[in-house]
């Protein structure tokens, strides 16, 4: 079973964007879960989403506490709660972010910029990037499913194209 | 057709299919995703229903049994203060023979003020004469609410049904669902005492004790009839669809020593812990139970019981393990867990059995 835990803030799409993933990997052919943690948070505040991927079915539905993978979409949250807290030892961290950031180093780190993609591709609404979908494209490339899957998880949920264009250059742009 | 969807939605669906005529619903978290989809429904055309958005719980309930008693359809969904607040109706809508399906997303009561899963809420209702069946997977909350429909409006039952989900475990999380064309495995409902304009009759009048009496017992017997409509209905499921379900959800119970005994998500996850705990050579199982009410035949034997209550019932116990030590005269240990949505991973569920003390209760988390 491969577990990713996905941290952003509310508002920033992260429950979609885990919605996203699961439906890619069930395009794949396998087994998928997301779940949101809700807390007492509203909008603006970090919250966490846990995604499960398996080929067998998934019957947990507790929290992700050794995650092989962890996503920050918003990268402000690093301050504030610890991301990369029980990371397995051969985990990856995928960061919104320009380069991976000083601190985030010592953790086999990506960094893609989501925000720059969404602007670059006018995927704005009400004023904010939207980074969900971008993400979907990175992930692919991480390997996570395939980049058709990817597409055709984007295009199900998203009539809008910017999507599916934002998702496309994340993918060409994060360096594995 | 094979998709995603969460709790919530995959209730929707199975209501779209089942197609009633009228549903009364007020939001509630953590239900209200499955009302807003309902309504959306409604208004792309999906659905052909009323949709009346009421004012409170108790109006939904009560534009349920006025639209039911004409013989139609109907269906409704609440959560924990919302499930109180019609509590009233929830009796009345029994006691009127009346085959209204409603969803309850498990939520636990305030204060203090929570919207996490426990199932507190719908036992409270355990004794109004609702059938009660509680979900663990999202196809499970697809499946159990479209044969909802049937069961309750079955002669032979005519009895409201209660399909219960964890709020947010189960309500919220994304898991795959195959959806089905119901076509004739839900048949035209046709109830018996519908008010008919041509031969006006009185409902709801003054009862005195000797009629009050057979009106009772008449809700038992249809109770105690509604054990060869479910199963009826769920081999029907089964034969049609594909998938099958029965009283309990059983995992490695057949040469099992110990039983773990649950209700919803958490037995899910008490099935993992059971694979956990055989590798340490442990001869455990899970049954997790489905129906409530009717409460099923058990098969117990003589085997060591650890019961997991995601409810309380203060000054008596937890309220599984009161009705499986009444039912069976077998104790139990009684382990109180889950509440408020509080945290309980495989581990947990695996330590529980580790540590189990038949006949004593413990509250997880708890430092007596």
């Amino acid at each position: 079973m491969y577990e990713i835990r996905l941290h952003s803030r509310g508002g920033q799409g992260g429950v979609t964007a885990a919605k996203l993933m699961a439906l890619a990997a069930f395009r794949d052919g396998k087994y998928a879960t997301a779940a949101p943690f809700y807390g007492a948070e509203r909008r603006g505040a970090p919250i966490v989403s846990f995604i499960r991927i398996d080929d067998e079915p998934i019957k947990i539905y507790s929290q992700i506490h050794q995650p092989d993978l962890v996503v920050v979409l918003d990268p402000s949250i690093i301050d504030l709660v610890n991301v990369f807290d029980g990371l397995k030892p051969d985990g990856k961290v995928l960061i919104n972010a320009p380069s991976v950031p000083e601190s985030v180093k010592k953790y086999q780190a990506y960094a893609v910029d989501l925000t720059g993609i969404a602007l670059k591709t006018n995927l704005v609404v009400a004023g904010s990037p939207i980074l969900n979908t971008p993400v979907i494209g990175a992930l692919a490339k991480m390997g996570l499913f395939s980049r058709e899957s990817a597409r055709t998880a984007i295009t199900e949920m998203f009539a809008d194209e910017r999507n599916l264009n934002a998702a496309m250059m994340a993918y060409e742009e994060l360096v594995i | 057709m094979l998709t995603i969807s969460t709790g919530n939605n995959a209730v929707a669906a199975a209501v779209r299919e089942a197609k009633p005529a009228v549903v009364a619903a007020y939001p509630i978290t953590p239900q209200t995703e499955i009302v807003e989809q309902i309504a959306n429904f409604v208004t792309n055309g999906s659905l052909k229903s009323s949709y009346i958005p009421v004012e409170s719980e108790h109006s939904a309930m009560a534009a349920c049994i006025g639209a039911s008693i004409t013989g139609v359809r109907t269906f409704t969904a609440t959560s924990s203060h919302g499930l109180l607040y019609m509590q009233e109706m929830v009796n009345w809508a029994a006691g009127a023979r009346l085959p209204i399906v409603m969803a309850n997303v498990n939520r636990a009561l305030g204060p203090g003020w929570n919207v996490w899963a426990e199932h507190t809420d719908s036992l409270q209702s355990r004794d109004t004469g609702w059938l009660q069946v509680y979900v663990a997977t999202v196809q499970e909350a697809y499946d159990a609410t479209l044969m909802a429909f049937r069961i309750a409006e079955d002669r032979r039952v005519y009895l409201p049904v209660m399909v219960n989900l964890d709020g947010f475990a189960l309500s919220h999380i994304t898991q795959q669902l195959e959806e089905v064309k119901a076509g004739d495995f839900i048949p035209p409902l046709v109830l018996d005492h519908k008010i008919d304009t041509d031969n006006p009759g009185g409902y709801g009048c003054m009862t005195s004790s000797v009629d009050y009496v057979r009106i009772r017992y008449d809700i038992e017997r249809s109770m105690r009839d509604s054990v060869s409509v479910i199963r009826e209905t769920e081999e029907e499921f089964a034969k049609r669809f594909g998938r099958s379900y029965s009283w309990t959800d059983n995992y490695r119970c057949d040469d099992a020593e110990i039983l773990v005994l649950s209700m919803g998500t958490l037995g899910k996850e008490a099935e993992v812990a059971i694979d956990l705990l055989r590798k340490e050579g442990i001869k455990v199982g899970s049954m997790r139970l489905r129906w409530l009410r009717p409460f099923p035949d058990l098969d117990l034997r003589d085997r060591e019981l650890v019961v997991i209550d995601r409810n309380y019932s203060f000054g008596f116990g937890g309220i599984l393990a009161g009705s499986i030590r009444a039912k069976t005269g077998k104790e139990c240990y009684n382990v109180i867990a889950g509440l408020g949505g509080q945290e309980v991973t495989y581990h947990d569920i695996a330590s529980f059995v580790r540590n189990r003390k038949i006949g004593t209760e413990e509250w997880f988390g708890v430092k007596a």
